[in-house]
């Protein structure tokens, strides 16, 4: 459709123009900064209340936490990717007994019946937080894949409290999320929502029906 | 998508519904609360506001130049970039890359574009399955109807209509009115079809120029498993959608999340900027966006038409209209209802068509008062209602002047007469006031008014007999 692009550019043109508009002051967007403590509770508080679950851990530990977690929820598996290096670590905490790990590391062509109908829990990183409203964000790719925080019934991610952002806006600005290389860029505030019957809200419609942060104090 | 009937019939139809009226009451209710929760501070409110409007504005201004950016960016991330002038060429630019493709069973994220080009209806058409699979999209779809809202589609249903509805359409569902159970029963039925599906279609709700970024918000998940799951990708969008970086997303998505349902976040912000890369395990093999027109250029070209642009799509003026929350979003008879759709549906479609919808407003200002980008609804209304009679050279409305009856050109014509007559003007007024008891109520233009009041009665004597007979001096 070349005619139809050029018909629509030459038109926005012939009707374009007016008076120009100043660069709007992000001063309001800057005013929101915290304490790296308060940044915590904030994003706490603000993914709580969307239903999202914490599991505390402290470094060099969470592995464990997160194996636990499996054992008492009687998961019969944990997809995660196994070349990311938090994949490494969770991997070299897992024995033979454990609930299974399966490892993401097939094209989704031939692993998607599998992954939408075994699978019980995705483990994925996060990149940072968001402690204004509450969020992860995420960047998913070859080392961990895109799905695996959508299919699973269970999400289980891990934040290091270090990497807290104030805002989305400064996330954006000083983190430069989203900005870089990766296909996907995802923000994540809870478990998969909708309030679509009635407005009553009801989780897990379509994505995870838990979302479970470990969250690794290192601050 | 034209009126089978007018506004005003169906209007009335609607305030006869103690149903639908129950449902809406409800609903907007909750939601002015909501949203009034996320903004407890006016002065940042007003300042994330003004932030939001000289955004848009700015990226309206820079138009054709950023759209040409946005397709450059996308080139290089992957994102195959198509036009298209009308509905018409969108519908068959999208039945084309599918049919490339092989693809008959498209499921579809929440796209109010796609419900202004009728796309549904033309792929089933063609035999290929559209699919919604955002809850209140499947719902609505399942009794073939349209949304009645832009952020909840389903919002005139309750939950007994709705596990009426699941329980006779959805093969083996039993009946039950629990919430939980009827979203856990539609989450099987679509993530089957996530599975099976050849493409996905989402919309767009932020496109960032300089890094050819797509950005969707939602809670579901139904747009990321659409969007993802499926080897193709298609996203649709409004030309006036882009934004020149990044950083102007944060705060415009700020503002939709907590005026559309007073969220302070969605579930969600998915940021799509290519098709899987190498190395990667899933994600579309290929991703296309479709850049539609239909009559955008047109309203772009009229500076005080142009804010109408600016538009994020987050319903606030929907929820606090108060003649939406009576009537609901079906007796517009529109893809886009309540305010908004009151100044962009004449626009897109021609005020002469649609103008009955510029007058089921009482230009109360509460739409404005509320938009997140200041689009001064009232005023836009008011021009569209001059539009609608005049034909005012120099105005690209479409279909301006159309809308004028031969009673209305009649009476204005017999107002001037009279009005710029000393003489008639004069006799005019004894007559009125003199039988001001036997104007018939019934009168074409008086009835509409009579109708629901009382009928209005001049006084007993023209201004100008009594400023006569009380002997007040004047010019």
């Amino acid at each position: 459709m070349a005619d139809a692009r050029a018909t629509i550019l030459e038109s926005l043109r012939a009707g374009g123009g007016g008076e120009p508009v100043p660069l709007p002051s992000t001063e309001v967007l800057a005013a929101r900064a915290w304490p790296p403590a308060e940044r915590v509770a904030r994003l706490r508080r603000g993914m709580e209340a969307v239903h999202t679950e914490f599991l505390e851990a402290v470094p060099g530990q969470w592995p464990s936490v997160v194996l636990g977690f499996c054992r008492d929820q009687g998961f019969p598996n944990l997809l995660y990717g196994p070349a990311s290096s938090a994949g490494k670590a969770l991997a070299s905490a897992w024995t033979p007994r454990d609930p299974e790990l399966i490892p993401y590391r097939e094209p989704v062509e031939t692993f998607k019946a599998a992954l939408f109908e075994d699978v019980a829990a995705g483990f994925t990183t996060a990149l940072a937080g968001v402690a204004e409203t509450g969020g992860l964000l995420l960047e998913p790719g070859p080392e961990e894949p895109r799905l695996l925080s959508l299919v699973p019934p269970v999400h289980i991610a891990l934040l290091l409290a270090s990497t807290i952002e104030d805002t989305l806006w400064s996330a954006v600005r000083h983190r430069g999320w989203g900005r870089g290389a990766a296909r996907n860029s995802l923000l994540i505030s809870g478990p998969s929502k909708t309030a679509d019957i009635e407005q009553t809200l009801a989780y897990g419609v379509h994505g995870p029906r838990r979302l479970v942060v470990v969250l690794v104090d290192n601050l | 998508m034209h009126a089978e009937t007018g506004f005003r019939e169906s209007a009335a139809q609607a305030l006869g519904d103690p149903q639908i009226r129950a449902n809406f009451r409800r609903a907007m209710d909750g939601l002015m609360a909501k949203r009034a929760a996320q903004f407890p501070d006016p002065a940042d409110l007003q300042a994330l506001r003004s932030l939001g409007t000289a955004i848009r504005a700015r990226s309206l201004l820079k138009l054709p130049e950023l759209l040409e950016q946005l397709e450059a960016s996308c080139l290089r991330n992957g994102i195959q970039v198509h036009w298209a002038r009308t509905c018409e060429e969108g519908n068959e630019l999208i039945l084309g890359l599918l049919r490339a493709r092989g693809a008959t069973r498209l499921v579809k994220g929440k796209s109010m574009v796609s419900e202004e080009m009728g796309l549904n209806h033309f792929l089933e058409e063609h035999g290929v399955e559209a699919l919604e699979s955002d809850l209140g999209e499947y719902i609505i779809q399942l009794d073939q109807e349209t949304p009645s809202h832009i952020i909840m589609p389903a919002i005139h249903k309750n939950k007994t209509q709705i596990a009426r509805q699941f329980s006779q359409k959805i093969k083996d569902a039993k009946y039950t009115e629990d919430v939980d159970e009827l979203t856990a029963l539609a989450r099987k039925v679509l993530r089957r079809k996530f599975l099976e599906a050849d493409a996905g279609l989402s919309g767009v709700n932020f496109a960032v120029a300089d890094t050819g970024t797509l950005c969707l918000v939602e809670n579901e998940g139904n747009g990321r498993m659409s969007t993802h799951v499926p080897a193709l990708h298609i996203a649709v969008m409004g030309l006036e959608k882009v934004v020149e970086t990044l950083e102007d997303v944060a705060p415009l998505y700020a503002l939709l999340t907590r005026s559309a349902t007073g969220q302070a976040v969605s579930t969600y912000l998915n940021l799509v900027r290519g098709p899987r890369g190498p190395g990667e395990l899933d994600g579309p093999r290929e991703v296309h966006l479709v850049i539609l027109d239909n009559g955008r250029s047109r309203i772009y070209a009229d500076p005080q038409l142009r804010a109408t642009l600016r538009c994020i799509r987050c319903g606030a003026c929907m929820n606090h209209c108060p003649v939406y929350t009576r009537v609901g979003g079906h007796a517009y008879q529109a893809v886009y209802p309540g305010p908004i759709g009151k100044i962009l549906t004449p626009q897109m479609e021609g005020v002469g068509v649609r103008h009955e919808l510029l007058h089921g407003s009482s230009l109360c200002g509460a739409c404005s008062e509320v938009c997140p980008v200041e689009i001064p609804i009232p005023e836009i209304i008011v021009r569209l209602r001059r539009e609608a009679t005049h034909r005012d050279p120099g105005s690209s409305v479409e279909g301006r002047g159309t809308g004028r009856t031969a009673t209305e050109d009649l009476a204005w014509r017999v107002w001037a007469a009279v009005l710029s007559r000393p003489g008639a003007y004069r006799f005019a007024a004894w007559c009125a006031t003199r039988f001001r008891n036997l104007i018939p109520g019934g009168l074409p233009l008086l009835k509409a008014w009579t109708l629901a009041r009382g009928k209005p009665v001049p006084a007993r004597r023209s201004l100008q007999e009594r400023v006569r007979e009380e002997g007040i001096p004047h010019g």
